[in-house]
């Protein structure tokens, strides 16, 4: 007698599918904003806090809030996705371009580091972060951006699974060669494009 | 390993998913259950770490989930996580209800190398374990593996529970505390408690945290996890008393996780 392989999870229905809306593989749909960090929320004020960019031949840039403040304002509507399965939709933020921030830097690589306070660390590629598809962000539905959430500044990559999006923003370091951050050394993606399901390594 | 491969590799887990059998379901409280799985070739686990569950419709549709292994690895293909029901869930309530056993269930992992400790490297620097309601059962598996490697690196534990009827593992940490071999735990219930209780129901405060942990001066390795506000509430205090951020694990599991 042959095994007949078990019944996949009999009588699981599930919630009813949600239609008319572009859902990633594998996520649901979050009317929430959940919180995820791999440790305490820094403490970071909007008068300490700056963004340096530095390019891979040791050149830097800095913007200090204010800085931040004078650049162009956008106002992206975007839906995320966390790797942790949650999608949100049409989420509204307040922030600056990195096509704006980026535009003079001087640099032929093709990956960055990203920098945060309290240490964490994400990388992708410089191409990710140009074209109108990132921004730093520092206001969510209007308010200012909620510690919790990443304030007083995140970086915001919205078609990237949410982790590249580094909370507490401090540093882009330009990179001629890929070098994995925080989760990518855990074995999560390099890239991280929730429409082909880049979870981890190796997806 | 004989070439310096990026460390990801070494963490990696086994891409695609693979067919489990769920072979016993234990009943943990009102509202959880364990899940006892059978998963051909497992490969072993860190404490900590996590598995995640795909289950399918008749439909096609599936849903992809989470959970925290609770068991140590013991070189067999059987592993446990626990599931506690989430009101209005999506997947915990048929997990923990529904799911017949017998039938098969799609895994893949184990997932995550930061939120793990392992006797075998992390053994010696006190730990400390902060619960908040399911966020236990990861750290169930760090005191676990400790006791099965006969590990007497000091461990305290301070679970926050709703009542005692939520209450996860309470005999299994009466008899790892009464062992007397350096793993204590304390238990608050931030509801309900009975009429004789000398402490009433609140959440965690400041003095219990700093005189139920390790001092600061310790340096020792903490994990907190459970739901958003536990986690954001301990981990604040633990800074404020001195912690090292960079000590502090913190795992979370937020509104919608079930």
């Amino acid at each position: 007698m042959s095994d007949v392989p078990p019944a996949l999870t009999p009588g699981f229905h599930g919630r009813p599918r949600p239609e008319g809306v572009a859902l990633p593989p594998g996520q649901y749909v979050e009317d929430g904003f959940p919180v995820l960090s791999a440790g305490p929320t820094p403490n970071v004020s909007e008068a300490t806090w700056s963004l340096t960019v530095t390019t891979e031949a040791g050149a830097s840039t800095a913007w200090t809030w204010a800085d931040l403040m004078a650049l162009p304002q956008e106002t992206p509507t975007v839906d995320i996705h966390c790797v942790t399965r949650w999608s949100k939709f049409g989420t509204r933020w307040t922030g600056v371009s990195l096509d704006v921030l980026l535009a003079d830097v001087e640099s032929t690589a093709d990956f960055v580091m990203v920098g945060s306070y309290g240490g964490y660390t994400t990388n992708l590629p410089v191409a990710d972060l140009l074209g109108g598809k990132a921004w730093i962000a520092h206001a969510f539905d209007g308010k200012r951006l909620h510690p919790e959430h990443g304030g007083p500044a995140r970086l915001l990559v919205p078609h990237l699974y949410f982790w590249k999006s580094a909370k507490w923003v401090r540093s882009l370091t330009l990179l001629p060669t890929n070098r994995p951050g925080f989760w990518e050394r855990l074995g999560y993606h390099d890239l991280g494009d929730p429409w082909r399901e880049q979870r981890y390594q190796g997806d | 390993m004989t070439e310096p491969a990026r460390l990801g590799g070494r963490y990696a887990v086994r891409s695609g998913w693979q067919l489990a059998t769920l072979v016993d379901r234990r009943r943990e409280s009102a509202s959880a259950a364990t899940l006892v799985l059978d998963v051909p070739g497992w490969p072993g686990h860190q404490p900590g770490q996590h598995v995640d569950l795909r289950l399918t419709a008749a439909d096609g549709y599936t849903a992809e989930r989470s959970y925290s292994l609770a068991s140590v690895p013991e070189g067999s293909n059987r592993i446990e996580v626990t599931v506690q029901r989430v009101a209005d869930g999506e997947v915990s309530p048929y997990l923990v209800g529904d799911f017949p056993v017998g039938s098969a269930v799609e895994v893949r992992g184990p997932v995550g190398g930061w939120f793990v400790w392992d006797p075998a490297r992390d053994a010696g620097t006190p730990v400390l374990l902060l619960a908040g309601g399911s966020g236990l059962v990861p750290l169930m598996a760090m005191a676990r593996a400790r006791r099965r490697a006969g590990d007497r690196t000091p461990f305290r534990l301070i679970c926050s529970v709703r009542t005692a009827e939520d209450q996860l593992y309470p005999d299994e940490i009466a008899a790892l505390v009464a062992r007397g071999d350096g793993f204590e735990a304390r238990t608050i219930f931030t509801r309900a408690v009975s009429l004789t209780a000398l402490r009433g129901p609140r959440r965690l405060t400041d003095s219990e945290l700093a005189a139920w942990g390790w001092p600061p001066e310790l340096a020792p390795r903490v994990y907190v996890c459970g739901p958003t506000g536990f986690v954001e509430a301990v981990s604040r205090m633990l800074v404020a008393q001195g912690h090292d951020p960079a000590h502090v694990r913190t795992e979370r599991f937020g509104p919608g996780g079930g």
